[in-house]
């Protein structure tokens, strides 16, 4: 591991400042992802910038009947918030369906956002990867790509987002807030990562440079009724191979309205529009769910390894939104 | 500390014990632990993140120490295998850890102990699980599927599960 430097920093005016002297610093959070990356030599910093002081710890009510995530709000108490685990259930499960006690317990909101792919290219220093190294190539595409992306990749990355928080908060309406330089800015979550296009080594729209400060969700009665389910190679501790977080409102036997989102599918939490814009109006029933499933999928573009993800997602998606609803297959 | 030094000095309190550590910033907790302190109870598995062998209480939570930066862990409270109990006092799972055999090679031993201590404290506190059916209920109700779902962040080789979930029904009965 390459030697560094290490700073604790109180306020967000400072970190940012702080973190603008170095031409090769990082925000530290719990650790759990980038403590591993230069273990294994992928990140490289020369001074850690440990925001776990800061003061976003809380989870606040807002005045639109949302709630405000701090940054550094770890996992676990996250989960276990009860105005999140009554209003907002699929973020809690979400939470709860990644990692272990142990991670949970030091990874934080903001950290979630922006871990990295655990692609196996990506974290192996001997292979070329052009989200580490930007040009040296895709070995991915040609190799071992079973747990990559089937929507928004590219001829240059299929690398996906390992994130179950971030699915849920997607499907939710979740927005970032982050301090770039001297100002504060929101971004919504539907916006802030980016797909890998011809450069996947940028990973958010977001300066280089800025800091997660929160999360904000609004008030939204549908989340009340939402739930996260996730498809894995082993019952507990892994990352997903396909993820869903959904919500439906029913109106006299019609869909009124519904937030759906995937993971495991792409680079980005998959917030699935044109799923939500084909099933609003139409009537609950499993021919419905499975229309919509489909109408997301015609973007897909699987590849060899990884095709089973296609049918995978889409039968996720039809049992949660049957489930959901009460509708029996 | 200034900002270009590659080493911290700085105090974290071990098993109740104020220590004073002058460390490379890339010491792990783990390490400083096992090479600074001579506490070798928590066990180096994959030192990944990914077996929990590693595993201590921080602050009276579990984390997995190999992830920690010891630097990260100045001012805090770090509990080990070594600060749950004595060889005449054991720590209830670890006599329940005994009574029931929950163990063959021992390595992860001190990880599964630590781990299930604080999970039965998360239990108490009304902590979620993905296994719990409403994530709302404000009780937990601890059964078999809660315990493994709740453990699954350590792992034994051994292959020592079914006597460690007996354990651990024990002192949660």
């Amino acid at each position: 591991m390459r030697e560094f430097g290490y700073q604790q920093v109180s306020d967000v005016e400072t970190a940012v400042a702080t973190l603008a002297t170095s031409a090769d610093a990082r925000y530290l959070g719990g650790g759990t992802n980038l403590v591993d990356l230069m273990k294994l030599g992928v990140e490289t910093p020369e001074l850690l910038i440990d925001v776990t002081n800061l003061p976003l710890t809380d989870i606040t009510e807002t005045a639109d009947g949302g709630v405000l995530i701090g940054a550094a709000v770890r996992n676990s108490d996250l989960a276990a918030n009860p105005v999140i685990r009554q209003r907002y259930p699929a973020v809690a499960q979400a939470v709860l369906a990644g990692a272990s006690g142990q991670l949970r317990n030091l990874a934080t909101t903001g950290g979630n956002l922006m871990q990295r792919t655990r692609c196996s290219y990506f974290t192996d220093v001997s292979k070329p990867c052009n989200k580490r190294v930007p040009g040296s190539g895709c070995p991915a595409r040609d190799g071992e790509h079973h747990n990559l992306a089937i929507l928004g990749a590219s001829e240059h990355c299929i690398a996906t987002s390992p994130s179950d928080l971030a699915v849920a908060l997607v499907a939710l309406d979740a927005v970032v807030h982050v301090r770039e330089g001297d100002s504060a800015r929101a971004v919504p979550l539907t916006e802030f990562r980016r797909l890998p296009g011809d450069r996947p080594d940028l990973e958010t729209t977001v300066e280089p440079g800025a800091l997660i400060t929160g999360v904000s969700l609004p008030g939204l009665p549908i989340a009340a009724a939402s739930r996260y389910r996730k498809v894995r190679e082993r019952a507990s501790y892994a990352f997903a191979i396909a993820s869903i977080a959904a919500a439906v409102e029913v109106s006299g036997g019609l869909v009124a309205d519904c937030r759906i989102a995937w993971g495991a599918v792409a680079a980005v939490p998959w917030r699935a529009t044109r799923a939500e814009a084909m099933l609003r109006g139409k009537p609950v029933a499993i021919e419905s769910f499975a229309a919509a499933a489909d109408a997301e999928l015609l973007a897909a573009e699987p590849l060899e390894h990884n095709a089973y993800k296609v049918a995978l997602i889409r039968n996720v998606t039809v049992e949660l939104l049957a489930e959901l609803t009460g509708v029996s297959r | 500390m200034t900002r270009s030094s590659l080493s911290s000095s700085f105090t974290v309190t071990v098993n109740g014990e104020p220590q004073l550590l002058d460390l490379d910033n890339r010491t792990t907790l783990l390490d400083a632990l096992r090479e600074h302190l001579d506490l070798t109870g928590a066990k180096k598995g994959c030192d990944h993140g990914q077996c929990g062998a590693c595993t201590v209480l921080l602050d009276g939570r579990r984390v997995n120490s190999c992830l920690v930066l010891a630097v990260a862990a100045q001012g805090r409270s770090v509990t080990t295998i070594e600060g749950l109990g004595t060889a005449d006092r054991l720590h209830p799972v670890q006599q329940a850890f005994i009574d029931h055999d929950g163990l063959q090679c021992g390595y992860c031993t001190p990880g599964q102990i630590c781990s299930a201590v604080s999970a039965l404290d998360e239990v108490d506190r009304g902590w979620p699980s993905a296994a719990t059916a409403d994530v709302g209920a404000e009780k937990i109700t601890l059964d078999d599927s809660e315990i493994r779902e709740r453990m699954s962040g350590n792992l034994c080789r051994c292959g020592a599960y079914v006597n460690i979930l007996a354990a651990i029904n024990a002192v949660a009965q």
